[in-house]
């Protein structure tokens, strides 16, 4: 462990200097920290940041800490806590303290991992290969036979990068030597790389003055290479390369998205992709568009229901018979997690040798898979110090509750029973003691448990790993309870360089400068933009139509009460009780917004869903409390006011390309529906006293029609207006226009200077609307304009949305 | 040696068209030394569909693999072959006592397809059940060879079980079949599997086809052969695998027709997909299984 100081200034500030819990600070008995060593002294290392948190008033501690999980919130990372048979988001626990270690430990460490995730490869390529580990007695065949991640339909296939392993994360802590050793292999879809990300920014921020201080490594350049060795799999090919999510449902879906956004590759769903002619191809708003590279986040045997698990609904029938045929690289090959069996670990030792002829050079948790009969001898000699779990389980050690046994809680004669009968099926390990390192608990310094996830991205020049990675801090001092679930956090890791580390970012200096177009819009995402815009609009009639309403309840009088009646006919259409003050009905359409917007979250800021989910808060926190009549109006006039802000964020910063023109088309073609069917109810001839009014208030023209209009309002200045008026745009003629222009800017719009079909309805609406006048504009043309508009949307969404 | 001709027609009418889709098939007969020979055999589907190949898949299982265009009102596939069947007679039981086969699975290495370790343990469709356990062990009388006890057990869930075609579902656990005592062939071989497993002898479930002898006097009707499902256990290192057919409790000799084998149904469906179906569908299918000369 590190023993010399590299900072190059303390940066504390002038002023008191607080304990924080120094002094109390001691090392567990016989559990390594990384904090002090075993004789109590703080390791150097740690010295500007321990100072710096010193030097910080309570307030001022405060305030720093805040700035991260501020940033946390405002970035919208969360996680998501399972609870009986629900799950709901939770803020993402950041640890305060960052686990410091010094760039000698970790250069150590790296060669050693490196050399693991070779084994892994090779044991990986023998088991989807010849299979000559289990034929020459180097692994027992129940141990792959009996493993549901071993995908038989994957034997035999090559991948066709030649690499069946490109992304790996190590799960490593600190034995009692304070050596490291791997607690855990993951090599399915390692999450996690996304959030050490996060930390980091979120860390920064509350120390930048340390952070800039020490040469801390930065990450953007394991992130860069990774996504420029996606690229380079693509070989000559001209494929699109993604990752491949389960879903928002995911527990992780949010790093999933967030890493596609920051790799600037897009996230798809097993349903955007088809398979045809050995490709995959992803369903988008121009047609099927082939895609190279799948970086997957989803379990393998998810991947295709047609040669997987027939069960799975998020996969792509077909994908295996694209790997087959050797069309697609995927990261990782099917089948990787069997690579994660606990059992294996038991063998990983063996099988180095005999692989690579060198001895592993950082040891796993030692493991004894309880099929043999020498092993069973071990397991009783040795009984006090270890742990029984299934031998197929793939879980890490301290987050498998109920599923491991200790066995020295079991007589020595049920041990042996238990072997006999089921030792193929269990592993022994020995019980895991984790370090500690320092967490931030009250304002005070205090150790806590701690693991570490290391990342390993394979990139044109071999393996690279990650300088830094995500730790997990215990909620108490059992090493057991490391897992969110249970309470544990998570800590940025700073790989610390004794001299001056490069910056790096995303964008690769020497790169020539290239504009390119973004991806084709995978046609799910553009369903859920059209949708999003649709509910958002729709959000907004309803509120502003209640809003009318209840003014007119708070200004009272029973010469209102026939148009109440028919407004509330009006709401009962969108499931909203006029009467209420804010109607379940409204949260449920806003409800259906946030659930679209969750599905393409990776395709707005992250400025514009907070927003959205803050109307979403408030408008459920207002609903239980507000009385209708003025108390109504003003909550929903609150609510306007937080929807527009919403609307603002994302049109003036949404990049003009297919997914802003069809949320706008959804917008647009909501807001006419909905205008259709006001002026049809309200401006009709026999349309009850106010309703002319009540027209120019839905549509927030109340100023421009005084201005525009000194009589009072007819029912042709408002029909004028409010559909005839380009300038208005409110109006159904610019709505009509406007719709018309994004229709004509969509791929495939016309074909040889003829319209689609889809063109030519738009084009006959939009004359209709530009020739009308407010007499020839009746009630029952506004309907029939209604029903070309619905129309519209049925053939957007059969030619693009399907 | 026996020579037949095999045909098989599965027809399905969609009530609107479907969008597009892919489909495996696993109907072809297998070839396989010593015991089943293909001499020709080819597939048509009406109308043509875009991509089609076959490949075979772990266990040696060749599948016909389809993309189904969009649009489809309906869909034929034919499929027909000429095989031999002589399966040797040999009638000398080799097979290790009951006892003796755990041993013998644990010498055995390599996972290749033939391997009896990808057949030890519960299955998706056919999970660890109790009832069919204690069944199997009531039938393990001491002293038994695994040949015998395969036998006895096929015998056992022969007169177990009523055959009715209408009782189960292809979905239908091989614990509720038991429970109801009623089913057709796949439910008298998943409990056969199942109890096989849960006694601690390898069992795998065999896809194929069965020729079927009209009664005495009455002339062959075409189209009414079917296809089947019987059982095949490991019966240790010298005698290998064995078939048995608990639907009609006899040995598989030269009336069945292999297609393939694998831990389940699942492994070995005559159709597997997901056609992304609008409307409803309805699908027919017939097998016909001629002797011929030689």
């Amino acid at each position: 462990m590190d023993s010399t100081g590299t900072a190059k200034a303390a940066t504390g500030r002038p002023g008191k200097t607080r304990d924080r819990g120094l002094s109390a600070y001691r090392a567990l008995p016989g559990v390594p920290d990384e904090l002090v060593t075993a004789d109590g002294s703080l390791r150097p290392l740690w010295q500007p940041l321990v100072a710096h948190l010193q030097s910080l008033s309570d307030d001022a501690l405060t305030r720093a800490t805040g700035r991260a999980d501020q940033y946390l919130r405002d970035s919208g990372v969360f996680y998501r806590q399972y609870g009986s048979g629900q799950s709901v988001e939770r803020p993402w626990p950041l640890s305060h303290v960052p686990v410091l270690i010094h760039e000698a430990d970790w250069a150590e460490l790296a060669p050693a991992l490196i050399q693991r995730a070779d084994l892994l490869e090779a044991v990986m390529a023998d088991l989807y290969g010849e299979n000559r580990l289990v034929a020459d007695g180097h692994l027992p065949a129940a141990l792959v036979a009996g493993n549901p991640e071993w995908l038989r339909p994957l034997v035999g296939v090559r991948p066709a990068s030649g690499h069946f392993l490109h992304f790996l994360a190590f799960e490593i802590g600190r034995g009692p030597d304070g050596r490291w050793w791997v607690l855990a292999d993951r090599t399915q879809a390692p999450s996690g790389a996304g959030y050490a990300l996060e930390n980091r920014v979120a860390t920064a921020r509350a120390y930048s003055d340390v952070f800039d201080a020490l040469n801390v490594h930065r990450l953007a350049g394991f992130f860069r290479d990774f996504r420029d060795a996606l690229l380079g799999l693509r070989g000559a090919r001209d494929g699109r390369v993604a990752i491949m999510t389960p879903g928002p449902l995911n527990e992780t879906y949010f790093e999933q998205a967030w890493i596609a956004r920051y790799m600037g590759v897009s996230l798809v769903e097993g349903e955007d992709l088809t398979v045809a002619d050995g490709r995959l191809m992803v369903r988008t708003v121009s047609g099927l568009r082939p895609l190279d590279v799948l970086w997957r986040r989803l379990d393998g045997s998810y991947a295709d229901p047609l040669e997987l698990d027939p069960a799975s609904r998020i996969g792509t029938p077909g994908m295996v018979a694209a790997l087959r045929q050797g069309g697609l690289t995927m990261v990782n090959s099917l089948g990787s997690g069997v690579l994660e069996t606990r059992a294996l670990m038991a063998f990983l030792p063996s099988l180095s040798l005999h692989l690579t002829g060198a001895p592993l050079a950082i040891p796993n948790i030692a493991t004894w898979w309880c099929g043999g009969a020498a092993e069973r001898a071990q397991v009783m000699a040795a009984q006090d110090r270890l742990v029984l779990s299934a031998a197929l389980g793939t879980g890490l050690p301290f987050d498998r509750q109920g599923e491991s046994t200790a066995a020295a809680t079991l007589a020595p004669e049920a041990l042996a029973a238990r072997l006999a009968t089921q030792g193929a099926d269990l592993v022994a390990q020995e019980a895991v003691t984790l370090s500690t390192t320092p967490a931030l608990i009250d304002g005070q310094i205090v150790p806590r448990p701690m693991s570490l996830r290391v990342f390993l991205a394979r990139t044109a020049a071999g393996w690279q790993v990650m300088q830094g990675g995500f730790a997990r801090i215990g909620a108490s001092q059992d090493p057991t309870a490391l897992a969110m679930q249970r309470g544990g956090s998570a800590a940025d890791v700073w790989i610390v360089s004794k001299d001056e580390v490069p910056a790096v970012s995303m964008v690769a200096p020497a790169e020539p400068y290239l504009r390119s177009t973004p991806g084709a819009l995978p046609a799910r995402a553009a369903d859920n933009l059209f949708w999003l815009g649709r509910y958002v609009e729709r959000t907004e009639g309803i509120i502003r139509l209640l809003r009318a309403r209840h003014n007119r309840l708070a200004e009272g009088g029973r010469a209102a009460l026939p148009l109440q009646r028919q407004m509330d006919a009006l709401l009962a259409t969108y499931d909203v009780d006029g009467a209420a003050g804010l109607s379940p009905g409204l949260l449920t359409t806003l409800g259906a917004a946030v659930a679209t917007a969750g599905q393409v979250r990776d395709r707005f800021s992250p400025d514009g869903w907070s927003a959205l989910n803050d109307l979403d808060k408030t408008a459920r926190r207002m609903a239980g409390q507000v009385e209708p009549g003025d108390d109504a109006a003003r909550a929903l006039s609150a609510l306007l006011r937080k929807l527009a802000g919403f609307s603002g964020l994302v049109h003036e910063n949404m990049y003009r390309f297919f997914g802003w023109r069809f949320l706008s088309i959804g917008r647009q073609l909501e807001r006419a529906l909905a205008m259709c069917g006001a002026l049809a109810v309200f401006a009709d001839e026999k349309a009850p006293v106010g309703g002319l009014d009540l027209c120019i208030e839905l549509g927030d023209s109340v100023l421009t029609h005084r201005r525009r209009f000194s009589v009072g309002s007819s029912r042709e200045t408002v029909i004028d207006l409010l559909a005839l008026d380009p300038m208005n745009p409110r109006s159904l003629r610019h709505l009509i226009d406007g719709l018309s222009a994004q229709v004509q800017a969509l791929p495939g719009a016309a074909t040889h200077g003829q319209l689609s079909e889809l063109g030519r309805a738009m084009l006959r609406t939009q004359v209709e609307i530009a020739t009308a006048t407010p007499e020839t504009l009746t009630t029952e043309s506004l309907q029939a304009l209604r029903g070309n508009l619905a129309a519209i949307s049925d053939l957007l969404t059969g030619a693009y949305l399907r | 040696m026996t020579l037949y001709a095999l045909r098989q027609t599965i027809r399905y009418d969609f009530n609107r068209p479907t969008g597009a889709g892919r489909q495996l098939f696993r109907i072809l007969p297998a070839d396989i030394p010593g015991v089943q020979r293909v001499r020709d055999v080819h597939y048509d589907f009406a109308p043509e569909v875009g991509e089609r190949g076959t490949f075979r898949d772990f266990f040696g299982t060749r599948v016909i693999e389809a993309a189904m265009p969009p649009g489809l009102v309906s869909l034929d596939l034919t499929m027909q072959a000429v095989v031999e069947r002589a399966v040797d007679d040999s009638l000398l039981d080799l097979s290790p006592p009951l006892e003796g086969l755990a041993a013998e699975v644990a010498a055995c290495r390599g996972v290749g397809p033939d391997s009896p370790h990808h057949f030890t343990q519960p299955s998706r469709r056919i999970a660890a059940a109790p009832r069919i356990a204690d069944f199997a062990r009531a039938h393990a009388a001491a002293g038994l060879t695994v040949r015998g006890l395969v036998e006895a057990l096929g015998r056992a869930v022969h007169a177990h079980m009523a055959f009715d075609a209408e009782a189960t579902h292809v979905d239908t656990a091989p614990e509720a079949a038991f429970a109801l005592q009623r089913g057709v062939c796949q439910d008298f071989a998943q409990i056969m599997v199942g109890g096989l497993r849960a006694l601690g002898v390898p069992a795998a479930y065999v896809a194929g086809y069965l020729r079927t002898l009209p009664p005495p006097g009455q002339p062959r009707l075409i189209g009414a052969d079917a296809m089947h499902a019987w059982v095949r256990a490991w019966a240790g290192a010298e005698t290998g695998w064995i078939d048995y057919d608990p639907t009609n409790a006899c040995f598989v000799r030269n009336d069945h027709i292999d297609v393939g084998f694998g831990r389940d149904y699942d492994d070995v469906a005559p159709v597997t997909g997901r056609l992304r179906l609008d409307g409803h569908h309805s699908g027919s299918h017939s097998v016909d299984i001629e002797e011929i000369a030689a």
